[in-house]
């Protein structure tokens, strides 16, 4: 299956002895000319070298980022290495490479920081010792390692629950990318992917009329299973809701059927919603290259969709950085929303809305139509750790559950550390959802396949449900690596789908049996 | 005055200015630079005093520590406490019978807990420091500094245990020093050579602390993920650099 070994999982979580260099040698493609010029990075005369000039760019980029990110500046400062964080990532669990313990991955650039902005850095890089204090020189050799290690980070923040001084590598891999790019040395995989949010309106590329003629199948679809005509609009002016969904909704397995799940609801709730064609997209891979401005262009679009179409609320789908975004940052990078209606917060997610219907018990759901599988939650990086689904503190973690314990009748946690704010990154998120990073996703996805593996064991669970466009896409690919099959994760709304009764369902089904007996 | 006595004066000056000046200029740095974004790591509290309450925790108990390793908190936490106490006994040294805070800094319970907290500050080191030389994970991220800061603070703890109880130097003396060098009346410090390391590698660690990792203690203060309020779509968050951005395009109106 794969020219390197899978990682053997276990009974109880093991802290593997390190293996320098074991992943020196994974690096995803460095984006082309045409890719760097398109997101305004400058491009080397052939990709993958550096521009002219970059060691006094990169140092002039580095100033910048501790000039206008507190978060870089104190965390360069506090490391203590205390080692709290070393055994904390799944690419380090998963790999055993050193570098990938988020203490060395932030070191990558912080000796570079201690060499070039600090007294001592100074002092014992002039004396030739600069390792002496946790200095670096910084080469061409050192860059190329940033290129690598950078990307064996998915900027989840497990590390930052555990630091003692708060310290998120997330965030030093953020501008770590940032100043990367603008050297030369831009990540293939996301700056391909974000010129097409602009141009198309989604990460995937899906035009307006495709984008159409998919949603026009999905109400074909539903009205031949339910015999209820569903509706799936597009760019309907004067909609109360937008709802902005990752573009892997629109088409991949199993989000679509998540999809399906939303548009159920809204049909049940008889509120009227749309989509948009220039805003077919939550995810913002802005976050993921740590480059502000992008992630806002990104954002704008939302605000600029529902100023033209007129809604009043808007609901994002299930997705785990989006979500992100859409919670900590929308409001900053493209609010005020004060154009929306204040009764509900902006943006909302939409689990939110489905467990609110639920309460207020306008659904009528019938559980026993999930009797078939036995469910877990995967806890996505960024909805656990930087946000919330609901008012109440740690509301991230009770609805989703929640939803789900209204609409399935089985349910089992993985193990106590593996799920909450403790919960393992799938290994795909922070864009490394990308075929040149195999390797890296399918060892990093180890703490998460192990808890699944052992749940499955004790607890008989067959299918394990996720909110987030890129778990669901990672564990698809990387679940039979580990000897389960693809369609064991399915979407929270997929459930909400199977087991929603909507009015009128089943009559048509009734039908044909009454033409024939009165034939 | 002894010339040995006249060169700790300045030293001690000049040290606490660059101790004092440092930090102060660190933590004004760290105020002056935005947090652009709203990045609380949460669950996260929803109110200041929430965030009071989480910070409290932190430097308390070490909470994230004790979820993250519990040997590294044990060993962390001993040694931070012991400084602590082995603090406030020190104060005998440097406050005056007369201050109002003498009957507190005088109480058995203070000087005796300062007194042995020597030793489990010197445990509390020989642990981090055995971490540092058998986790290969630690042993990995250690540089020379990492283990020569814990030297350093151990010699400064063991120099004064041995003052505290094999070799007593002429306290009095000392006392008449450092409360000189506080209003101005410099008085003569004792030469013996115990107190002369433990008062230069003290003066060392005053000096290297705004250079070096020490900066953990102010900076745990202003770390954007445990310091935020998880409020953001209740508040909109907006940077100076941010607004800047929009004024320039104007797209956010």
């Amino acid at each position: 299956m794969a020219d390197y070994e899978i990682p053997e999982t276990h009974e109880f979580p093991v802290i593997p002895s390190i293996m320098e260099g074991a992943m020196a040698h994974s690096s995803p493609y460095v984006a082309n000319v045409e890719f760097q010029e398109a997101m305004g990075f400058p491009s080397p005369a052939e990709p993958g070298q550096l521009i002219d000039g970059w060691k006094e760019k990169f140092l002039e980029l580095l100033e910048e980022k501790l000039g206008k990110y507190r978060s870089m500046l104190v965390f360069m400062d506090t490391c203590v290495k205390c080692g709290a964080c070393t055994d904390k990532c799944h690419y380090f669990l998963g790999t055993a490479d050193p570098k990938n313990m988020p203490v060395a991955r932030q070191d990558l650039i912080r000796q570079i920081y201690r060499r070039y902005f600090t007294l001592p850095g100074k002092i014992f890089g002039k004396l030739g010792f600069p390792g002496f204090v946790g200095a670096a020189e910084l080469t061409e050799e050192a860059v190329r390692e940033m290129y690598s290690y950078y990307h064996q980070c998915s900027e989840c923040r497990r590390c930052a629950v555990f630091c003692p001084f708060g310290i998120d590598t997330a965030e030093v891999t953020m501008a770590a990318r940032d100043i990367l790019a603008n050297i030369g040395m831009g990540q293939k995989y996301s700056n391909q992917i974000i010129p097409k949010v602009h141009k198309i309106g989604n990460n995937l590329g899906l035009p307006e009329a495709a984008l159409a003629d998919t949603l026009e199948g999905l109400e074909e679809e539903v009205e031949d299973d339910i015999g209820v005509k569903v509706r799936f609009p597009l760019d309907e002016k004067g909609a109360d809701i937008l709802l902005v969904t990752p573009s892997a909704d629109f088409f991949a397995e199993p989000h679509v059927d998540g999809l399906i799940g939303y548009a159920k609801v809204f049909h049940a709730a008889g509120v009227s919603w749309t989509l948009s064609s220039q805003a077919s997209e939550a995810a913002n891979f802005g976050l993921f290259i740590g480059n502000y401005e992008s992630m806002r262009n990104i954002a704008l679009r939302i605000r600029d969709e529902a100023k033209r179409l007129g809604v009043k609320r808007i609901i994002f789908g299930e997705c785990g950085h989006a979500w992100r975004v859409a919670y900590n940052h929308l409001n900053t990078l493209a609010g005020p929303w004060d154009f929306l209606d204040q009764n509900y917060p902006v943006p909302q997610h939409i689990l939110e809305f489905t467990k609110d219907c639920l309460d207020r018990g306008i659904l009528n759901i019938d559980k026993s139509e999930n009797d078939h599988m036995t469910l877990t939650f995967h806890d996505s990086c960024n909805i656990a750790r930087a946000s919330r689904i609901g008012e109440e503190v740690g509301s991230q973690f009770t609805t989703p559950r929640a939803v789900i314990k209204a609409v399935c009748n089985n349910f089992y946690d993985m193990s106590a550390n593996t799920i909450h704010d403790e919960t393992f990154c799938c290994g795909g998120g922070g864009g490394l959802l990308t075929d040149d990073l195999m390797e890296l996703r399918v060892k990093g996805a180890l703490p998460r396949m192990e808890a699944l593996k052992n749940v499955i064991a004790d607890n008989g669970v067959t299918h394990m449900a996720a909110i987030c466009a890129i778990c669901k896409s990672q564990f698809t690919k990387v679940l039979p690596y580990y000897g389960m099959t693809m369609d064991q994760i399915v979407s929270v709304h997929q459930l909400v789908s199977s087991a929603i009764v909507l009015d009128g369902q089943g009559e048509e089904a009734e039908e044909p049996e009454e033409a024939e007996e009165s034939a | 005055m002894t010339v040995l006595s006249i060169i700790y004066v300045v030293l001690f000056y000049v040290a606490m200015i660059i101790l004092v000046g440092g930090i102060v200029n660190k933590i004004m740095l760290y105020k002056r630079v935005p947090a652009p974004l709203k990045i609380p790591v949460t669950p996260a509290p929803l109110t200041s005093g929430g965030v009071v309450y989480r910070l409290f925790n932190e430097v308390v108990f070490f909470n994230s520590l004790f979820r993250a390793s519990k040997w590294t908190w044990i060993f962390g936490w001993m040694f931070h406490l012991s400084l602590l106490l082995a603090f406030f006994r020190h104060l005998r040294y440097a406050i005056s019978p007369d201050s109002f805070l003498w009957p507190l800094v005088n109480l058995e319970v203070v000087q005796s807990f300062g007194k042995y907290a020597g030793f489990t500050m010197v445990i509390g080191l020989i642990g981090l420091f055995g971490r540092r030389i058998f986790v290969d994970r630690v042993r990995y991220i250690s540089s020379a500094s990492d283990y020569l800061m814990l030297v350093l603070i151990a010699l400064i703890a063991g120099s004064g245990l041995l003052m505290s109880f094999v070799t007593n130097t002429d306290i009095i003396q000392l006392k008449a020093f450092i409360l000189g060098l506080f209003f101005l009346d410099w008085q003569n410090l004792p030469g013996d050579f115990i107190l002369l390391t433990h008062l230069t590698l003290v003066l060392f660690l005053m000096i290297i602390f705004p250079v070096s990792k020490l900066l953990h203690a102010p900076g745990l203060f202003f770390a954007p993920t445990r310091n935020q309020i998880d409020n953001p779509r209740e508040k909109r968050h907006l940077s100076p650099w941010g607004a800047e951005l929009e004024a320039k395009d104007g797209r956010n109106t």
